[in-house]
Protein backbone atom coordinates (compact mmCIF):
# COMPACT_ATOMS: atom_id res chain seq x y z
CA UNK A 1 0.00 0.00 0.00
CA UNK A 2 2.73 2.17 -0.85
CA UNK A 3 3.79 4.18 -3.84
CA UNK A 4 3.17 1.55 -6.55
CA UNK A 5 -0.46 2.44 -5.15
CA UNK A 6 -0.44 5.35 -6.52
CA UNK A 7 -0.68 4.62 -10.14
CA UNK A 8 -3.60 6.75 -12.58
CA UNK A 9 -6.06 4.60 -13.33
CA UNK A 10 -8.77 6.77 -14.43
CA UNK A 11 -8.85 10.25 -15.43
CA UNK A 12 -11.62 12.59 -16.48
CA UNK A 13 -11.98 14.18 -19.71
CA UNK A 14 -9.06 12.62 -21.05
CA UNK A 15 -8.45 11.91 -24.79
CA UNK A 16 -6.19 8.89 -25.37
CA UNK A 17 -4.52 6.14 -23.11
CA UNK A 18 -4.57 6.43 -19.01
CA UNK A 19 -1.16 6.46 -17.90
CA UNK A 20 -0.66 3.29 -15.58
CA UNK A 21 -4.51 2.19 -16.05
CA UNK A 22 -4.15 -1.90 -15.77
CA UNK A 23 -0.55 -1.87 -15.61
CA UNK A 24 -0.36 -3.44 -12.30
CA UNK A 25 -2.54 -5.36 -9.69
CA UNK A 26 -2.64 -4.01 -6.48
CA UNK A 27 -4.69 -3.76 -3.38
CA UNK A 28 -7.81 -1.33 -3.25
CA UNK A 29 -8.10 0.23 -0.31
CA UNK A 30 -10.75 0.98 1.90
CA UNK A 31 -12.09 2.94 4.83
CA UNK A 32 -14.58 1.37 7.27
CA UNK A 33 -16.07 3.42 9.21
CA UNK A 34 -18.18 1.30 12.74
CA UNK A 35 -21.32 3.75 13.02
CA UNK A 36 -22.30 1.82 16.07
CA UNK A 37 -19.11 2.45 18.20
CA UNK A 38 -18.89 6.00 16.86
CA UNK A 39 -19.34 8.57 19.99
CA UNK A 40 -19.03 11.45 17.81
CA UNK A 41 -16.15 12.83 19.45
CA UNK A 42 -15.22 15.35 15.71
CA UNK A 43 -11.36 13.83 16.67
CA UNK A 44 -11.46 13.10 13.43
CA UNK A 45 -12.68 16.10 12.29
CA UNK A 46 -10.27 18.02 13.64
CA UNK A 47 -6.90 15.90 12.51
CA UNK A 48 -8.53 16.13 8.70
CA UNK A 49 -8.25 19.83 9.51
CA UNK A 50 -4.55 19.53 10.70
CA UNK A 51 -3.51 17.21 8.50
CA UNK A 52 -4.82 18.86 5.39
CA UNK A 53 -3.96 22.45 6.58
CA UNK A 54 -7.35 23.73 5.74
CA UNK A 55 -8.25 27.05 7.00
CA UNK A 56 -10.74 27.23 9.91
CA UNK A 57 -14.21 28.06 8.86
CA UNK A 58 -17.26 29.38 11.43
CA UNK A 59 -19.10 26.56 13.07
CA UNK A 60 -23.07 26.41 13.42
CA UNK A 61 -24.82 25.40 16.33
CA UNK A 62 -28.22 24.07 15.85
CA UNK A 63 -28.47 22.50 19.27
CA UNK A 64 -27.33 18.97 17.68
CA UNK A 65 -23.90 17.50 17.94
CA UNK A 66 -23.22 18.76 14.80
CA UNK A 67 -20.47 20.83 14.15
CA UNK A 68 -22.10 22.52 10.64
CA UNK A 69 -25.15 21.84 8.32
CA UNK A 70 -22.60 19.84 5.55
CA UNK A 71 -19.30 19.53 4.22
CA UNK A 72 -17.16 22.35 2.81
CA UNK A 73 -14.86 23.01 0.65
CA UNK A 74 -12.71 23.38 3.71
CA UNK A 75 -14.20 21.20 5.41
CA UNK A 76 -13.83 17.38 4.14
CA UNK A 77 -15.28 15.51 7.42
CA UNK A 78 -18.20 16.11 9.44
CA UNK A 79 -19.97 14.10 11.53
CA UNK A 80 -23.77 14.15 11.01
CA UNK A 81 -26.21 13.40 14.19
CA UNK A 82 -29.38 12.35 14.26
CA UNK A 83 -31.78 11.83 17.42
CA UNK A 84 -33.93 9.02 16.17
CA UNK A 85 -36.65 7.77 18.17
CA UNK A 86 -36.96 4.34 17.62
CA UNK A 87 -40.53 1.95 17.38
CA UNK A 88 -40.43 1.22 20.89
CA UNK A 89 -40.03 4.38 21.96
CA UNK A 90 -36.18 4.49 22.73
CA UNK A 91 -33.93 6.92 21.67
CA UNK A 92 -30.88 6.39 19.30
CA UNK A 93 -28.07 8.89 18.54
CA UNK A 94 -26.97 8.38 14.76
CA UNK A 95 -23.90 9.29 14.47
CA UNK A 96 -22.11 9.02 10.53
CA UNK A 97 -18.90 10.37 9.49
CA UNK A 98 -19.41 12.43 6.34
CA UNK A 99 -16.52 12.21 3.50
CA UNK A 100 -16.17 11.31 0.05
CA UNK A 101 -17.00 8.14 -0.47
CA UNK A 102 -14.28 7.17 -2.95
CA UNK A 103 -16.49 5.90 -5.19
CA UNK A 104 -15.30 2.67 -7.94
CA UNK A 105 -17.58 4.24 -11.09
CA UNK A 106 -16.87 8.16 -9.53
CA UNK A 107 -20.06 10.37 -10.84
CA UNK A 108 -17.62 13.49 -10.33
CA UNK A 109 -14.82 12.11 -12.90
CA UNK A 110 -18.26 11.21 -15.31
CA UNK A 111 -19.23 14.52 -15.01
CA UNK A 112 -15.70 16.53 -15.04
CA UNK A 113 -14.94 18.06 -18.98
CA UNK A 114 -11.21 19.25 -17.79
CA UNK A 115 -8.54 16.80 -18.63
CA UNK A 116 -7.09 15.24 -15.33
CA UNK A 117 -8.87 17.74 -12.67
CA UNK A 118 -10.12 14.71 -11.35
CA UNK A 119 -8.12 10.93 -11.44
CA UNK A 120 -8.54 7.66 -9.57
CA UNK A 121 -5.72 5.56 -8.52
CA UNK A 122 -5.28 2.00 -8.70
CA UNK A 123 -5.65 1.96 -5.11
CA UNK A 124 -9.25 3.23 -5.80
CA UNK A 125 -8.70 6.90 -4.07
CA UNK A 126 -10.33 9.74 -6.30
CA UNK A 127 -8.31 12.91 -5.83
CA UNK A 128 -9.18 16.25 -7.28
CA UNK A 129 -5.88 18.29 -9.11
CA UNK A 130 -7.03 21.88 -8.32
CA UNK A 131 -4.13 22.47 -10.76
CA UNK A 132 -6.28 21.42 -13.57
CA UNK A 133 -9.78 22.30 -12.45
CA UNK A 134 -11.82 24.93 -14.23
CA UNK A 135 -14.33 25.67 -11.85
CA UNK A 136 -17.20 24.72 -13.73
CA UNK A 137 -19.06 22.28 -10.93
CA UNK A 138 -20.12 19.71 -13.03
CA UNK A 139 -18.84 17.59 -10.28
CA UNK A 140 -20.67 18.23 -7.79
CA UNK A 141 -23.85 17.57 -10.25
CA UNK A 142 -22.17 14.25 -11.04
CA UNK A 143 -21.97 13.23 -6.97
CA UNK A 144 -24.62 10.98 -5.33
CA UNK A 145 -23.22 11.94 -2.08
CA UNK A 146 -23.13 15.86 -2.60
CA UNK A 147 -19.46 16.31 -1.41
CA UNK A 148 -17.18 18.48 -4.03
CA UNK A 149 -17.69 21.82 -2.81
CA UNK A 150 -16.50 25.08 -4.59
CA UNK A 151 -14.21 27.73 -2.80
CA UNK A 152 -15.12 31.09 -4.65
CA UNK A 153 -11.96 32.52 -3.81
CA UNK A 154 -9.79 29.90 -6.31
CA UNK A 155 -12.82 28.72 -8.20
CA UNK A 156 -11.69 25.37 -7.50
CA UNK A 157 -13.07 22.29 -5.81
CA UNK A 158 -11.83 20.62 -2.99
CA UNK A 159 -13.49 17.69 -1.26
CA UNK A 160 -11.24 15.05 1.01
CA UNK A 161 -8.25 12.85 -0.66
CA UNK A 162 -8.75 10.11 1.49
CA UNK A 163 -5.07 11.67 2.66
CA UNK A 164 -3.67 10.45 -0.65
CA UNK A 165 -0.35 11.81 0.16
CA UNK A 166 -0.01 9.91 3.76
CA UNK A 167 -1.36 6.17 1.94
CA UNK A 168 1.38 6.59 -0.87
CA UNK A 169 4.08 6.80 1.95
CA UNK A 170 2.19 3.51 3.09
CA UNK A 171 0.53 5.32 6.28
CA UNK A 172 -3.56 5.73 6.92
CA UNK A 173 -5.82 8.20 6.42
CA UNK A 174 -5.64 11.20 9.51
CA UNK A 175 -8.59 10.34 10.55
CA UNK A 176 -8.16 7.16 10.85
CA UNK A 177 -5.17 8.06 13.31
CA UNK A 178 -7.09 9.95 15.30
CA UNK A 179 -9.95 7.93 15.99
CA UNK A 180 -10.21 6.99 20.15
CA UNK A 181 -12.70 4.37 19.99
CA UNK A 182 -11.43 2.40 17.07
CA UNK A 183 -14.23 2.93 15.06
CA UNK A 184 -12.44 3.72 11.94
CA UNK A 185 -10.35 0.88 10.37
CA UNK A 186 -7.92 1.04 7.29
CA UNK A 187 -6.48 -1.60 5.02
CA UNK A 188 -7.64 -3.01 1.67
CA UNK A 189 -11.02 -3.19 0.55
CA UNK A 190 -11.35 -7.04 0.47
CA UNK A 191 -9.99 -7.28 4.42
CA UNK A 192 -12.47 -4.49 4.96
CA UNK A 193 -15.08 -6.22 3.36
CA UNK A 194 -14.41 -9.44 6.11
CA UNK A 195 -13.96 -7.13 9.47
CA UNK A 196 -17.45 -5.36 8.43
CA UNK A 197 -19.58 -8.78 7.51
CA UNK A 198 -18.13 -10.17 10.82
CA UNK A 199 -19.44 -6.83 13.01
CA UNK A 200 -22.51 -7.14 11.10
CA UNK A 201 -22.74 -10.62 12.01
CA UNK A 202 -21.93 -9.90 15.77
CA UNK A 203 -24.44 -7.21 15.71
CA UNK A 204 -26.84 -9.11 14.78
CA UNK A 205 -26.36 -12.56 16.63
CA UNK A 206 -25.24 -10.70 19.77
CA UNK A 207 -26.69 -7.10 20.35
CA UNK A 208 -30.01 -7.62 18.86
CA UNK A 209 -29.43 -4.85 15.86
CA UNK A 210 -31.36 -7.95 13.29
CA UNK A 211 -31.26 -5.30 10.69
CA UNK A 212 -27.57 -4.50 10.85
CA UNK A 213 -25.33 -4.65 7.83
CA UNK A 214 -22.85 -3.09 5.90
CA UNK A 215 -23.36 -0.16 3.02
CA UNK A 216 -20.83 -0.84 0.01
CA UNK A 217 -23.43 0.65 -2.60
CA UNK A 218 -23.25 -1.32 -5.53
CA UNK A 219 -25.17 1.30 -7.78
CA UNK A 220 -21.62 2.95 -7.53
CA UNK A 221 -19.44 0.27 -8.15
CA UNK A 222 -18.81 -0.09 -4.01
CA UNK A 223 -17.09 2.85 -2.12
CA UNK A 224 -13.81 3.05 -0.96
CA UNK A 225 -15.67 4.40 2.04
CA UNK A 226 -17.51 1.87 4.02
CA UNK A 227 -20.35 1.53 7.00
CA UNK A 228 -21.51 -0.95 9.27
CA UNK A 229 -24.78 0.19 10.11
CA UNK A 230 -27.32 -0.74 13.32
CA UNK A 231 -29.91 -0.80 10.40
CA UNK A 232 -28.75 -1.26 7.17
CA UNK A 233 -32.60 -1.16 5.77
CA UNK A 234 -32.58 2.25 6.12
CA UNK A 235 -29.46 4.02 5.54
CA UNK A 236 -31.41 7.28 5.26
CA UNK A 237 -31.69 7.58 8.94
CA UNK A 238 -27.73 8.26 9.13
CA UNK A 239 -27.77 11.79 7.96
CA UNK A 240 -29.58 11.34 4.30
CA UNK A 241 -27.17 8.45 3.35
CA UNK A 242 -28.70 7.30 -0.18
CA UNK A 243 -30.28 4.07 -0.05
CA UNK A 244 -29.18 2.87 -3.59
CA UNK A 245 -26.54 5.87 -5.33
CA UNK A 246 -26.42 5.98 -8.55
CA UNK A 247 -24.48 8.38 -10.87
CA UNK A 248 -27.65 10.46 -11.49
CA UNK A 249 -29.63 9.50 -14.46
CA UNK A 250 -29.47 12.68 -16.40
CA UNK A 251 -25.46 12.61 -16.12
CA UNK A 252 -25.41 9.25 -17.63
CA UNK A 253 -27.22 10.64 -20.86
CA UNK A 254 -25.29 13.39 -20.93
CA UNK A 255 -22.25 11.72 -20.44
CA UNK A 256 -23.24 8.52 -22.98
CA UNK A 257 -25.86 8.67 -25.80
CA UNK A 258 -26.43 12.18 -25.96
CA UNK A 259 -22.92 12.58 -26.88
CA UNK A 260 -22.62 10.16 -28.91
CA UNK A 261 -25.63 10.95 -30.75
CA UNK A 262 -24.82 14.78 -30.71
CA UNK A 263 -20.58 14.15 -32.51
CA UNK A 264 -22.79 12.01 -35.06
CA UNK A 265 -25.22 14.77 -35.93
CA UNK A 266 -22.45 17.00 -36.35
CA UNK A 267 -19.81 15.54 -38.08
CA UNK A 268 -22.51 13.86 -40.45
CA UNK A 269 -24.36 17.82 -40.64
CA UNK A 270 -21.15 19.20 -42.31
CA UNK A 271 -20.53 15.98 -44.60
CA UNK A 272 -23.83 16.31 -45.74
CA UNK A 273 -23.62 20.08 -46.57
CA UNK A 274 -20.49 19.24 -48.08
CA UNK A 275 -21.65 16.45 -50.17
CA UNK A 276 -24.71 18.99 -51.03
CA UNK A 277 -22.18 21.44 -52.16
CA UNK A 278 -20.14 19.12 -54.39
CA UNK A 279 -23.67 18.34 -56.06
CA UNK A 280 -25.67 21.39 -56.46
CA UNK A 281 -22.96 23.92 -55.72
CA UNK A 282 -23.74 27.35 -55.26
CA UNK A 283 -27.02 29.42 -56.61
CA UNK A 284 -25.36 31.02 -59.09
CA UNK A 285 -26.94 33.18 -61.73
CA UNK A 286 -25.61 31.26 -64.78
CA UNK A 287 -26.45 27.80 -64.22
CA UNK A 288 -30.27 29.07 -63.69
CA UNK A 289 -30.30 30.76 -66.90
CA UNK A 290 -28.50 28.29 -68.52
CA UNK A 291 -31.06 25.80 -67.39
CA UNK A 292 -33.82 28.39 -68.38
CA UNK A 293 -31.99 28.64 -71.74
CA UNK A 294 -31.85 24.98 -72.41
CA UNK A 295 -35.42 24.70 -71.49
CA UNK A 296 -36.43 27.36 -73.88
CA UNK A 297 -34.16 26.14 -77.24
CA UNK A 298 -36.06 22.27 -75.29
CA UNK A 299 -39.13 23.58 -76.03
CA UNK A 300 -38.44 25.42 -79.33
CA UNK A 301 -37.07 22.71 -80.62
CA UNK A 302 -39.81 19.93 -79.73
CA UNK A 303 -42.13 22.41 -81.18
CA UNK A 304 -40.50 22.98 -83.96
CA UNK A 305 -40.59 18.75 -84.13
CA UNK A 306 -44.17 19.22 -83.70
CA UNK A 307 -44.66 21.55 -86.35
CA UNK A 308 -42.63 19.41 -88.75
CA UNK A 309 -44.47 16.57 -87.83
CA UNK A 310 -47.72 18.06 -88.90
CA UNK A 311 -46.48 19.40 -92.16
CA UNK A 312 -45.31 15.65 -93.04
CA UNK A 313 -48.47 14.18 -91.67
CA UNK A 314 -51.08 16.66 -92.27
CA UNK B 1 -44.88 52.49 -51.98
CA UNK B 2 -41.36 52.43 -52.76
CA UNK B 3 -38.69 53.12 -49.98
CA UNK B 4 -36.41 54.80 -52.38
CA UNK B 5 -33.72 55.59 -49.89
CA UNK B 6 -32.89 51.72 -50.06
CA UNK B 7 -31.83 52.35 -53.74
CA UNK B 8 -28.05 52.96 -53.85
CA UNK B 9 -25.94 53.55 -56.74
CA UNK B 10 -24.51 50.94 -59.36
CA UNK B 11 -27.61 48.92 -59.32
CA UNK B 12 -27.42 48.15 -55.37
CA UNK B 13 -29.97 47.89 -52.82
CA UNK B 14 -29.32 48.06 -48.94
CA UNK B 15 -30.34 45.26 -47.16
CA UNK B 16 -28.89 45.78 -43.69
CA UNK B 17 -28.60 49.54 -42.03
CA UNK B 18 -25.05 49.66 -39.62
CA UNK B 19 -27.14 48.74 -36.42
CA UNK B 20 -28.12 45.85 -38.46
CA UNK B 21 -25.02 44.76 -39.36
CA UNK B 22 -23.17 45.70 -36.26
CA UNK B 23 -25.56 43.40 -34.36
CA UNK B 24 -25.65 40.62 -36.31
CA UNK B 25 -21.49 40.18 -35.57
CA UNK B 26 -21.82 40.94 -32.25
CA UNK B 27 -24.06 37.80 -32.10
CA UNK B 28 -21.85 36.07 -34.38
CA UNK B 29 -18.31 36.79 -32.57
CA UNK B 30 -20.15 35.55 -29.71
CA UNK B 31 -21.86 32.75 -30.70
CA UNK B 32 -18.25 31.65 -32.22
CA UNK B 33 -16.80 32.20 -29.28
CA UNK B 34 -19.25 30.13 -27.45
CA UNK B 35 -19.64 27.39 -29.44
CA UNK B 36 -15.85 26.86 -29.41
CA UNK B 37 -15.20 27.29 -25.86
CA UNK B 38 -18.14 25.46 -25.28
CA UNK B 39 -17.58 22.01 -27.66
CA UNK B 40 -13.91 22.14 -25.50
CA UNK B 41 -15.73 21.01 -22.12
CA UNK B 42 -18.90 19.00 -24.47
CA UNK B 43 -16.04 16.10 -25.20
CA UNK B 44 -12.19 15.65 -24.37
CA UNK B 45 -11.05 15.46 -28.54
CA UNK B 46 -11.97 19.11 -27.97
CA UNK B 47 -10.60 20.54 -25.06
CA UNK B 48 -7.43 21.76 -26.94
CA UNK B 49 -9.89 24.29 -27.73
CA UNK B 50 -9.88 25.78 -24.67
CA UNK B 51 -6.29 25.98 -24.68
CA UNK B 52 -6.37 27.72 -27.51
CA UNK B 53 -8.48 30.76 -26.21
CA UNK B 54 -6.26 31.35 -23.39
CA UNK B 55 -6.69 28.14 -21.12
CA UNK B 56 -9.60 26.40 -20.31
CA UNK B 57 -10.09 28.41 -16.59
CA UNK B 58 -9.91 31.62 -18.80
CA UNK B 59 -12.64 29.70 -20.96
CA UNK B 60 -14.91 28.81 -17.91
CA UNK B 61 -14.60 32.12 -17.27
CA UNK B 62 -15.68 34.38 -20.04
CA UNK B 63 -18.15 31.22 -21.79
CA UNK B 64 -20.92 33.10 -19.31
CA UNK B 65 -20.05 36.53 -20.15
CA UNK B 66 -19.83 36.05 -23.74
CA UNK B 67 -23.67 33.91 -23.34
CA UNK B 68 -25.03 37.07 -21.60
CA UNK B 69 -23.37 39.37 -25.11
CA UNK B 70 -25.21 37.06 -27.04
CA UNK B 71 -28.16 36.95 -25.84
CA UNK B 72 -28.61 40.48 -25.56
CA UNK B 73 -27.59 40.67 -29.45
CA UNK B 74 -30.02 38.17 -29.60
CA UNK B 75 -32.85 40.09 -27.90
CA UNK B 76 -32.21 43.24 -30.47
CA UNK B 77 -32.38 41.44 -33.15
CA UNK B 78 -35.95 40.29 -31.63
CA UNK B 79 -36.53 44.04 -31.54
CA UNK B 80 -35.38 45.02 -34.72
CA UNK B 81 -36.41 41.91 -36.84
CA UNK B 82 -39.09 39.83 -35.03
CA UNK B 83 -41.98 41.62 -37.04
CA UNK B 84 -40.67 40.43 -40.26
CA UNK B 85 -40.58 36.83 -39.17
CA UNK B 86 -44.01 36.13 -38.95
CA UNK B 87 -44.85 33.35 -41.50
CA UNK B 88 -47.77 34.80 -44.23
CA UNK B 89 -50.11 32.40 -46.32
CA UNK B 90 -47.57 32.01 -48.99
CA UNK B 91 -44.92 30.45 -46.50
CA UNK B 92 -46.81 26.89 -47.01
CA UNK B 93 -46.42 27.33 -50.33
CA UNK B 94 -43.06 27.57 -50.48
CA UNK B 95 -42.16 24.53 -47.48
CA UNK B 96 -44.39 22.54 -50.30
CA UNK B 97 -41.58 23.33 -52.61
CA UNK B 98 -38.61 23.03 -50.31
CA UNK B 99 -37.24 20.44 -52.68
CA UNK B 100 -36.92 23.02 -55.62
CA UNK B 101 -34.65 24.58 -53.09
CA UNK B 102 -32.58 22.29 -51.89
CA UNK B 103 -31.98 21.81 -55.86
CA UNK B 104 -31.15 25.49 -56.77
CA UNK B 105 -33.93 25.51 -58.51
CA UNK B 106 -35.25 28.64 -57.39
CA UNK B 107 -37.24 29.96 -60.35
CA UNK B 108 -39.48 26.97 -59.43
CA UNK B 109 -40.12 28.84 -55.81
CA UNK B 110 -42.85 31.18 -54.91
CA UNK B 111 -41.64 34.70 -54.49
CA UNK B 112 -40.45 35.53 -50.99
CA UNK B 113 -40.46 39.03 -49.15
CA UNK B 114 -37.69 40.39 -47.11
CA UNK B 115 -37.05 36.75 -45.42
CA UNK B 116 -38.18 33.39 -47.24
CA UNK B 117 -39.92 30.93 -45.05
CA UNK B 118 -36.19 28.94 -44.33
CA UNK B 119 -34.39 32.07 -42.55
CA UNK B 120 -37.58 32.95 -40.58
CA UNK B 121 -37.45 29.60 -39.17
CA UNK B 122 -33.64 30.32 -38.76
CA UNK B 123 -34.49 33.64 -37.35
CA UNK B 124 -37.08 31.65 -34.15
CA UNK B 125 -35.02 28.67 -34.08
CA UNK B 126 -32.11 31.20 -32.45
CA UNK B 127 -34.36 33.15 -30.14
CA UNK B 128 -35.80 30.05 -28.66
CA UNK B 129 -32.01 28.41 -28.78
CA UNK B 130 -31.31 31.91 -26.93
CA UNK B 131 -33.43 31.36 -24.12
CA UNK B 132 -32.97 27.99 -23.32
CA UNK B 133 -29.03 28.78 -23.41
CA UNK B 134 -29.99 31.46 -21.26
CA UNK B 135 -31.69 29.59 -18.67
CA UNK B 136 -30.10 26.62 -18.28
CA UNK B 137 -26.78 28.37 -18.24
CA UNK B 138 -27.31 30.67 -15.85
CA UNK B 139 -28.00 27.33 -13.52
CA UNK B 140 -24.35 25.93 -14.97
CA UNK B 141 -23.13 29.41 -14.03
CA UNK B 142 -23.48 28.73 -10.03
CA UNK B 143 -23.72 25.62 -9.52
CA UNK B 144 -22.47 26.02 -6.03
CA UNK B 145 -25.95 28.50 -5.03
CA UNK B 146 -28.13 25.35 -6.14
CA UNK B 147 -28.77 23.55 -3.08
CA UNK B 148 -29.05 19.83 -2.71
CA UNK B 149 -32.46 19.65 -2.81
CA UNK B 150 -33.07 21.86 -5.68
CA UNK B 151 -30.53 19.88 -7.89
CA UNK B 152 -32.89 18.44 -10.57
CA UNK B 153 -32.24 21.89 -11.57
CA UNK B 154 -28.73 20.93 -12.37
CA UNK B 155 -30.17 17.59 -13.88
CA UNK B 156 -31.91 19.52 -16.04
CA UNK B 157 -29.27 22.21 -17.04
CA UNK B 158 -26.94 19.32 -18.40
CA UNK B 159 -28.78 18.27 -20.91
CA UNK B 160 -31.09 21.28 -21.97
CA UNK B 161 -27.69 23.06 -22.54
CA UNK B 162 -25.68 21.39 -24.62
CA UNK B 163 -29.27 19.86 -26.54
CA UNK B 164 -30.12 23.70 -27.11
CA UNK B 165 -26.46 24.54 -28.09
CA UNK B 166 -26.51 20.89 -30.60
CA UNK B 167 -29.61 22.50 -31.92
CA UNK B 168 -28.17 25.63 -32.75
CA UNK B 169 -24.60 24.48 -34.20
CA UNK B 170 -26.72 22.62 -36.42
CA UNK B 171 -28.97 25.80 -37.40
CA UNK B 172 -25.77 27.97 -37.65
CA UNK B 173 -23.73 25.62 -39.87
CA UNK B 174 -26.87 25.49 -42.46
CA UNK B 175 -26.87 29.41 -41.82
CA UNK B 176 -22.98 29.68 -43.16
CA UNK B 177 -23.68 27.17 -45.93
CA UNK B 178 -26.69 29.14 -46.83
CA UNK B 179 -25.06 32.41 -46.89
CA UNK B 180 -21.62 31.98 -47.61
CA UNK B 181 -21.74 29.44 -49.85
CA UNK B 182 -24.49 28.85 -52.07
CA UNK B 183 -26.48 32.20 -51.79
CA UNK B 184 -23.55 34.19 -53.58
CA UNK B 185 -23.89 38.29 -52.48
CA UNK B 186 -25.88 37.04 -49.42
CA UNK B 187 -22.61 37.66 -47.15
CA UNK B 188 -21.95 40.90 -48.78
CA UNK B 189 -24.95 41.91 -47.33
CA UNK B 190 -23.95 41.78 -43.95
CA UNK B 191 -20.65 43.25 -44.43
CA UNK B 192 -21.43 46.17 -46.63
CA UNK B 193 -25.13 46.32 -46.23
CA UNK B 194 -25.84 45.86 -49.63
CA UNK B 195 -27.05 43.48 -52.36
CA UNK B 196 -27.31 44.03 -56.11
CA UNK B 197 -30.91 44.16 -58.10
CA UNK B 198 -30.20 41.03 -59.37
CA UNK B 199 -30.12 39.33 -56.16
CA UNK B 200 -32.86 41.04 -54.57
CA UNK B 201 -35.16 40.05 -57.81
CA UNK B 202 -33.59 36.69 -57.33
CA UNK B 203 -34.31 35.47 -53.80
CA UNK B 204 -36.28 38.33 -52.53
CA UNK B 205 -38.96 39.67 -55.42
CA UNK B 206 -41.85 40.21 -53.18
CA UNK B 207 -39.13 42.51 -50.92
CA UNK B 208 -37.76 43.85 -54.01
CA UNK B 209 -40.85 45.38 -55.92
CA UNK B 210 -41.73 46.80 -52.41
CA UNK B 211 -38.58 48.51 -52.42
CA UNK B 212 -38.48 49.94 -56.04
CA UNK B 213 -42.06 50.40 -55.68
CA UNK B 214 -43.99 50.60 -58.92
CA UNK B 215 -41.48 53.02 -60.33
CA UNK B 216 -40.71 52.67 -63.95
CA UNK B 217 -36.71 53.32 -63.68
CA UNK B 218 -35.71 51.12 -61.37
CA UNK B 219 -32.27 51.93 -60.57
CA UNK B 220 -29.13 51.19 -62.56
C1 LIG C 1 -26.89 32.44 -23.36
C2 LIG C 1 -26.09 32.45 -22.37
C3 LIG C 1 -25.13 31.33 -22.02
C4 LIG C 1 -24.68 31.09 -20.75
C5 LIG C 1 -25.01 31.91 -19.49
C6 LIG C 1 -23.84 29.92 -20.81
C7 LIG C 1 -23.20 29.35 -19.72
C8 LIG C 1 -22.54 28.15 -19.74
C9 LIG C 1 -21.87 27.58 -18.62
C10 LIG C 1 -21.79 28.20 -17.24
C11 LIG C 1 -21.33 26.39 -19.01
C12 LIG C 1 -20.50 25.46 -18.16
C13 LIG C 1 -19.06 25.50 -18.60
C14 LIG C 1 -18.51 26.88 -18.62
O1 LIG C 1 -18.78 27.66 -17.73
O2 LIG C 1 -17.78 27.21 -19.57
C15 LIG C 1 -21.65 26.20 -20.40
C16 LIG C 1 -21.30 25.11 -21.17
C17 LIG C 1 -21.53 25.00 -22.53
N1 LIG C 1 -22.07 25.97 -23.34
FE1 LIG C 1 -22.91 27.71 -22.72
N2 LIG C 1 -23.76 29.47 -22.10
C18 LIG C 1 -24.53 30.30 -22.88
C19 LIG C 1 -24.70 30.24 -24.26
C20 LIG C 1 -24.15 29.25 -25.07
C21 LIG C 1 -24.23 29.25 -26.52
C22 LIG C 1 -24.88 30.31 -27.40
C23 LIG C 1 -23.62 28.14 -26.94
C24 LIG C 1 -23.48 27.82 -28.41
C25 LIG C 1 -23.16 26.75 -28.95
C26 LIG C 1 -23.17 27.40 -25.76
C27 LIG C 1 -22.53 26.16 -25.76
C28 LIG C 1 -22.11 25.49 -24.64
C29 LIG C 1 -21.60 24.14 -24.66
C30 LIG C 1 -21.48 23.22 -25.88
C31 LIG C 1 -21.25 23.84 -23.33
C32 LIG C 1 -20.64 22.54 -22.84
C33 LIG C 1 -21.76 21.60 -22.44
C34 LIG C 1 -21.18 20.31 -21.93
O3 LIG C 1 -20.22 20.35 -21.20
O4 LIG C 1 -21.73 19.28 -22.28
N3 LIG C 1 -23.50 28.13 -24.63
N4 LIG C 1 -22.39 27.29 -20.83
S1 LIG D 1 -15.21 21.96 -11.02
FE1 LIG D 1 -15.25 19.73 -10.80
S2 LIG D 1 -15.99 19.04 -12.81
FE2 LIG D 1 -15.30 21.16 -13.12
S3 LIG D 1 -13.14 20.97 -13.74
FE3 LIG D 1 -13.14 21.19 -11.49
S4 LIG D 1 -13.10 19.08 -10.75
FE4 LIG D 1 -13.74 18.97 -12.90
Amino acid sequence: MSQETMRIQKMSAHAGAIPGEDTQRTYVVSKLIDTTTCIGCKACEVACMEWNDLPFGETVFDNTYQTMPETRWNYWNLILFNEHEREDGSLQWLMRKNQCMHCADPGCLAACPSDGAIIQYANGIVDFQQANCIGCGYCITGCPFNIPKFNPQTKRVYKCTLCADRVGEGLEPACIKACPTGCLHFGSKDDMKDLAEKRATQLRDHYNFPNAGVYDPAGVGGTGVMYILHDATKPELYGGLPKDPQIPLMVKLWKGPIKWLGNIAMIGGLIGLFIHYLRFGPKDREDQDIREQIALAQEKAAKAAKEKNEEEHP
Amino acid sequence: MSQPDLLLPHGRILRYHFHERLTHWVAAGSFIYLMLTGLAFWSPWLFWLALVFGGPQISRTLHPWAGLVFFFAVSYMYAMWSAQMYSTENDKEWWKNIEHYTKNEDDRMPPVGRYNPGQKLLFWGFVFCGLLLLASGVVLWFPEYIPWNLRLLRYAAVIVHPGAALLSIGLFMIHIYMSVFAERGAFGSVIRGDVSVEFAKRYHPIWYKEVVGDSTNPPK
